[in-house]
């Protein structure tokens, strides 16, 4: 298995792009945050929102580098024919996509980490004078706003890494991994009855899995902050399944 | 055309139509409008309730356009045959504004904006009938307004002031004066369907006040306050064929619960040789609070703009990888011609299945919405033809943005990032997220997500106070500003990929 995990971080590390991406996920994540964090105001002096929540706001933009690392480092060996290679090299196929898994995973941990971390700051020195608390390493809520984030961007990357064992073509799989994330909330708000909207908004990946930000008003929210990532973790370990499953299966 | 692009243009339509995966994910792209416009219409319902009984939801009165539009208000008028004229001073003007915010708590007294009271002649009392007026309002100074969207501004200032609205036909002009003596024109308006007979007379009206609070999970929550205006008229003057009594009108009042019960009833009473006259409500066009818009029956568009987006990026990123683009750039050495050609057929294609798509969708959404008790917004035809003509534009000029990144990137998992990127988050983030709405609306005016202004059937009017956010609806830029910004990314991705197809290699 360490075998299989070198070879799939020596394969990733020289692939042209995985730097830049990593690099971009970080600057997106702590700046949209921080634009976010400045545009906070208190309207009648009512300061309603939640700050954490916006502070690590840049998340919702900086997953789809993420998610286009991990399909990039599946699909990219689908498109160039590489993956017969690496299939010979490591025959046991469970083993391949656990190793992917775990150097993607690892990645993107580091990326979230590193953007969480630069988010909270950004929200350090920005916050103060508008009359919203600036985020504190030992309030709870927020430790768990943090935390969740880093889970949030490393589950969203498995969840690509699935799709794209399960597609193998890399444009085809960005779509569907960008399709889920960002226009499945737009079915919930499709619907007008309050039950099923609450049950489709939980089911959103993005949604359910973004609860675990929330810090203001955690009982109004249709799921938990912890059940609303175990939501996205859940897609993750069935694309992961179904990726599997096909890879098994097929070729 | 010149022949050499001719058979360019032909060879590219032949590779589009041989190749099974490019036909099907345009297929599934014109499926999934309809689709999800039925879902969406079947799953959304709206029912009222009327003393515990569910009825269908009263619908806005039609204005003279055959738009839908708000016309409560609180009139005291007379019969008026043929040509004449009305003056009066508007001595004061006060009124109550209920459990404004902060707190929520209190009635208030005190004026919103657009409270307005004057003088107006309509076409009988009906709502939504013809009508011009001229009037003082809160804060916007004197107005004259005719045929609820039309608006000219008067000089600033509120009461007291003297008032003149004079007919001649099918032409009413407006007149104010501080003393008067002085008067200045405020603005002329053409009525053309105005009868003989009309009704002549004050009025005044206020429209609710908003709270608007983000939602946490997205989207705003709207409440509308009640809110209410007296204006005390002095040296009431008719002059022309006037006949009648001084009859008392609440014009658009809604029903209470109770048989004959009127909410919020308006009332006016005779003071000297004038009228006290308290009214709530507007005279304004409808907006999307009163009913569906009817762009909301497409919201497929976004699915299938994925799909477009997808087959655009491997019309061009598989020669690549196939290395086909060799014997095409052979085949034709004119590389920007190839390009062109490219762009031709997947812009023309991405429209016709686009355009059939909505064309199908709209009107069978409309009548499913209908059949389940929502009402939908009614708009002029060719307002209609633009919404879908322009949502498959929408989706022609993304597929050609889409077609270039690819040419820019040659690798279909980075072009087809970008151009979602560029087109569909922006317009996601802004409608269903928890951005602020001052960065929604400037998302939608400088990204490629300004395109989907387009599908915008109800216009926003600067004189009504409603919330004109992208949540409901309304974008910050006119439909074909909107189309263009998009269309100006297209061009600009095209030019620089012909720049890039002319300079490497292949």
């Amino acid at each position: 298995m360490s075998r299989a995990l070198r070879a799939e971080w020596t394969k990733l590390r020289t692939l042209r792009g995985t730097g830049w991406l990593l690099l971009l996920a970080v600057v997106l994540t702590v700046a949209v945050g921080a634009v976010l964090a400045a545009t906070l105001t208190c309207p009648w002096g009512r300061c309603t929102r939640d700050s954490v929540r916006l502070a690590f706001g840049g998340l919702q933009v900086s997953q789809a580098c993420v998610a286009l690392l991990a399909v990039l480092a599946v699909g990219g060996e689908y498109g160039s024919g590489m993956i017969a290679t690496t299939l010979t090299a490591i025959p046991r196929r469970g083993r391949m996509l656990a190793a992917k898994a775990a150097v993607v995973a690892g990645l993107s941990a580091v990326a979230a980490v590193v953007g969480v971390l630069g988010s909270a700051l950004a929200a350090r020195l920005i916050l103060p004078g508008t009359g919203y608390p600036v985020p504190s390493p030992v309030d709870g809520p927020t430790v768990r706003a943090a935390a969740g984030s880093v889970l949030y961007l490393v589950l969203v990357a498995l969840l690509a890494v699935g799709i794209a064992m399960a597609v193998r073509d890399s444009g085809v799989s960005i779509a569907v991994v960008l399709g889920l994330l960002y226009l499945f909330p737009l079915l919930a708000s499709l619907v007008t009855d309050p039950g099923w909207h609450r049950f489709l908004w939980s089911l959103a990946p993005m949604n359910a899995g973004l609860a675990v930000q929330t810090t203001v008003n955690v009982a109004s929210l249709p799921i938990g902050p912890w059940a609303g990532l175990g939501v996205l973790a859940a897609w993750a370990a069935a694309a992961l399944l179904g990726g599997w499953l096909l890879l098994r299966a097929r070729d | 055309m010149s022949a050499g692009f001719a058979r360019a243009l032909r060879a590219e339509w032949t590779k589009f139509r041989t190749v099974r995966g490019w036909v099907l994910g345009t297929l599934a792209a014109a499926l999934l409008v309809p689709l999800l416009g039925v879902i969406g219409a079947s799953a959304s319902s709206a029912s009222c309730d009327k003393a515990g009984v569910e009825v269908a939801c009263p619908e806005p009165p039609l204005g003279p356009d055959g738009r839908a539009v708000r016309d409560e208000f609180f009139f005291v008028h007379r019969t008026l045959d043929g040509d004449g004229s009305i003056t009066v001073r508007l001595a004061s003007m006060s009124g109550i504004i209920t459990y404004p915010p902060p707190d929520h708590d209190r009635i208030v007294p005190g004026l919103v904006p657009w409270a307005k009271a004057g003088v107006i002649v309509k076409d009988g009392t009906e709502p939504g009938s013809s009508y011009a007026a001229v009037m003082v309002t809160g804060e916007h100074g004197v107005r004259m307004q005719h045929d609820y969207t039309g608006d000219v501004a008067g000089r600033p200032g509120g009461a007291p002031r003297w008032l003149r609205l004079v007919r001649a036909g099918p032409l009413l002009t407006g007149y104010e004066s501080a003393d008067g003596q002085e008067w200045a024109e405020v603005g002329t308006a053409r009525l053309p369907g105005l009868p003989e007979r009309v009704e002549i007379g004050l009025f005044a009206a206020s429209p609710g006040d908003l709270t608007v609070k983000q939602s946490d999970l997205g989207g705003i929550i709207e409440q509308a306050r009640f809110t209410e205006t007296t204006a005390r008229f002095e040296q009431v003057e008719v002059e022309g064929a006037a006949s009648g009594e001084w009859r008392h009108t609440d014009v658009g009042a809604t029903p209470g619960i109770a048989p004959g019960e009127i909410h919020h009833p308006g009332h006016a009473e005779k003071s000297g040789d004038g009228f006290t006259v308290t009214g709530s409500g507007d005279i304004a066009p409808a907006g999307t609070d009163s009913g569906m818009p009817v762009e909301l029956t497409l919201t497929g568009v976004l699915f299938a703009l994925v799909a477009v987006v997808v087959v655009a990026v491997l019309y061009v990123t598989a020669e690549y990888r196939r290395g086909l683009v060799r014997t095409t750039l052979a085949a034709t050495p004119r590389r920007g011609r190839v390009l062109a050609a490219k762009a031709v057929v997947i812009g023309a294609v991405v429209f016709a299945a686009g355009l059939a798509a909505c064309a199908v969708t709209v009107p069978v959404g409309k009548r499913l919405l209908r059949g389940d008790g929502n009402y939908v917004l009614p708009v002029p035809a060719l307002t209609e033809l633009r919404v879908i003509a322009g949502v498959a534009a929408l989706l022609a000029l993304a597929a050609v943005l889409a077609l270039a990144l690819g040419v820019l990137f040659r690798r279909s998992a980075a072009a087809v990032v970008t151009a979602l990127a560029l087109i569909l988050l922006p317009h996601v983030l802004a409608v269903v997220s928890v951005l602020p709405v001052g960065l929604s609306l400037w998302l939608l005016r400088v990204t490629p997500a300004a395109g989907f202004a387009v599908q915008q059937s109800i216009p926003e009017y600067p004189q009504v106070l409603d919330l004109y956010v992208p949540q409901a609806g309304y974008y910050p830029l006119p439909p074909w500003a909107g189309l263009a910004v998009l269309g100006g990314y297209a061009a600009l991705a095209l030019g620089l990929a012909a720049v890039r197809l002319n300079r490497g290699d292949v």
